[in-house]
């Protein structure tokens, strides 16, 4: 086997494993999953107050 | 939500919070021998420990232990010091400019000649302004999407000064003459090597958080986050792999055209990770944040990332073209520099697409302005990088000015923009404000940026089209019909413009270190506590 061969394999795998992560992103069953972690940046913070420190 | 795998990496898992406790004992003894109580001993042990909290009562989100607020000290040094370095490397750009009308302004003297400015003044802005807002986001929001602490708070605070030293060698090292003379790694060998450890130190603490995250998923922001940290580690030490002969010099091991071809190959994904997966990293954070809506597409920005990630890589050689590069790796170069724009506008579109049903807070919040130009320039430096790359339009406008114009488009348009941006929607929340001191001096701040970046790069764009085009001009009888020294003076007041336009920009640098200073210095920041597993 030449190692174009190998290549062209390669050239192939990495293709259909892009194409497998395009279907995965878009399966439905992802959805919750990525809702959920979408919403992560819009959580506030909870400052400690000065009262809630003290006990520590 | 703890994961199995986490089974696997335990035993080095342990061995670095052995590490990182030692640390700790160290710093308790010198405390003792100063006669000072020893800060917090506990703190990032209590951290580290493995949290199963399906089993423990909580007290509500303020949990009380150190483990339950957030690391935002590292995060504050690393923001407060973005600005520091903007001003300074900004500074130096602006003078630079200068001597490109007034070559006199280097006095004669050999450290302020534009050749060892040149390479302070990009390695200041690069590595020491983003470097810096690269570490702050990354350390912030790695915890906020992971809801826990950072992991390993000495080794982060290693992480803070081991940069800032770096940066001062840099500083002292380049204007001495002391280079490697490779682009965007001049730096020599000992540096390389404290930049390579700190850069290990930062991965252990960004991956270790990561490890003991409570949350399943790993928010798109840290796959950038990530993929920038590792790559740039592979890129750095692949790149200065050199044998030295002194403390100051060394050589690399790479000769000719692979010397070329290495170089560019760091060059060029120091662009595409650095600049480009970094920020992406941050604008994946911040843009959602400031918009107050979730990101326009989650599963975009997956394909988003595995293509940007997988594309890049490849692109470097365009900065080789018709040089002694083999013309199969040229246009290899030129082929997937331009399959490039599509992941690139699909991560600008899902950027700008997050404002969607939000646009009228553009009226009103001068931060997502900052936002949304810096992805309106990401888009156009994205679309003109591709085109550059075509190997006949990369016949006219190479080694002209378009290449700095463009440079600076990503740099100070996207790069310096969306850094702005997320810093004034993060520092008010490290120091436990509402908002700004200043939010007209936002908006001012913006302007004095925006007119400033299109002053720098459509000068540039002309000059570069001027220079291409006289460069090539021959006579009839085959001679060249203009002189290089033509080519200079008919550029000059192009440069003049650039001067301003980088002027302007800087300007804004100084009113941002104003609001920022009024915004940190009223108030004491308090510790936030970390949030609940999802």
């Amino acid at each position: 086997m030449d190692v174009n061969d190998i290549r062209a394999v390669l050239t192939a795998i990495i293709f259909f494993a892009f194409i497998g992560i395009w279907v995965w992103a878009w399966s439905s069953r992802r959805k919750a999953d990525f809702d959920a972690s979408a919403a992560l940046p819009l959580e506030e913070d909870h400052p400690i107050s000065n009262n809630e420190r003290e006990k520590i | 939500m703890l994961r199995h795998q986490r089974h696997t990496y335990r035993p080095l898992y342990e061995g670095l919070r052995c590490v990182d406790s030692l640390l700790h004992r160290y710093e308790a003894i010198l405390a003792r021998l100063n006669k000072q109580e020893p800060r917090l001993p506990t703190a990032s042990i209590a951290a580290w420990a493995p949290r199963s909290h399906t089993n423990q009562q909580h007290t509500g989100v303020l949990a009380l232990d150190t483990a339950a607020s957030y690391n935002d000290k590292v995060v504050r040094q690393f923001s407060i010091m973005v600005v520091v370095w903007g001003i300074v490397g900004m500074l130096v750009g602006v003078f630079i400019a200068a001597q490109l009308i007034w070559p006199q302004l280097n006095f004669d003297l050999p450290f302020l000649t534009y050749s060892r400015l040149r390479p302070l003044h990009t390695n200041a802005v690069i590595f020491a302004f983003g470097g810096s807002a690269l570490f702050a986001t990354a350390y912030y929001v790695v915890q906020r999407t992971c809801h826990v602490r950072l992991a390993f708070d000495k080794l982060a605070a290693f992480t803070f000064w081991g940069w800032q030293l770096i940066i001062v060698l840099a500083a002292i090292t380049l204007p001495l003459g002391i280079t490697q003379s490779k682009e965007y790694a001049e730096l020599e060998w000992p540096i390389d090597l404290l930049i390579a450890v700190v850069w290990v130190a930062f991965a252990i603490v960004f991956f270790g958080t990561i490890y003991k995250r409570r949350i399943k998923h790993i928010y798109v922001a840290n796959w950038f986050y990530g993929a920038f940290i590792i790559t740039i580690a592979v890129l750095h030490i692949i790149n200065n792999l050199a044998i030295p002969v002194s403390p100051t010099k060394s050589y690399s091991i790479y000769t000719g055209v692979v010397d070329g071809m290495v170089q560019w190959w760091y060059g060029h994904n120091a662009v595409g990770f650095f600049l480009t997966a970094g920020f992406l990293g941050m604008m994946y954070y911040f843009v959602p944040k400031q918009a107050g809506r979730p990101v326009y597409s989650y599963r975009l920005s997956v394909v988003h990332f595995w293509s940007l990630i997988a594309i890049y890589m490849w692109a470097g050689p365009h900065h080789l073209h018709y040089t002694s590069l083999p013309d199969w790796a040229q246009t290899l170069g030129m082929v997937f520099s331009i399959i490039l724009l599509a992941p690139s506008w699909g991560g600008m579109i899902n950027g700008m697409m997050t404002l969607s049903g939000a646009w009228h807070k553009l009226r009103s919040d001068p931060i997502l302005k900052f936002m949304i130009v810096a992805l309106s320039f990401y888009g156009m430096s994205t679309f003109e990088g591709p085109m550059m790359s075509i190997k006949t339009v990369n016949a006219l406008s190479h080694y002209t000015n378009w290449t700095i114009g463009h440079v600076h488009s990503g740099a100070l348009g996207w790069v310096a923009m969306m850094t702005i941006g997320s810093l004034y929607s993060l520092i008010p929340r490290l120091y436990n404000r509402e908002a700004m001191y200043s939010t007209k001096l936002i908006d001012v701040h913006f302007w004095t940026s925006t007119i400033g970046v299109v002053l720098y790069a459509v000068p540039m764009w002309i000059a570069g089209v001027t220079e291409g085009l006289m460069w090539r001009a021959v006579n009839d009888d085959g001679t060249l019909t203009y002189s290089f020294v033509e080519s200079l003076k008919a550029v000059e007041p192009y440069h003049f413009i650039r001067l301003l336009g980088g002027l302007l920009f800087f300007s804004g640098m100084i009113i941002m270190a104003y609001n920022v200073w009024k915004t940190v210095s009223e108030k004491k920041p308090v510790p936030v506590a970390v949030l609940e597993p999802a």
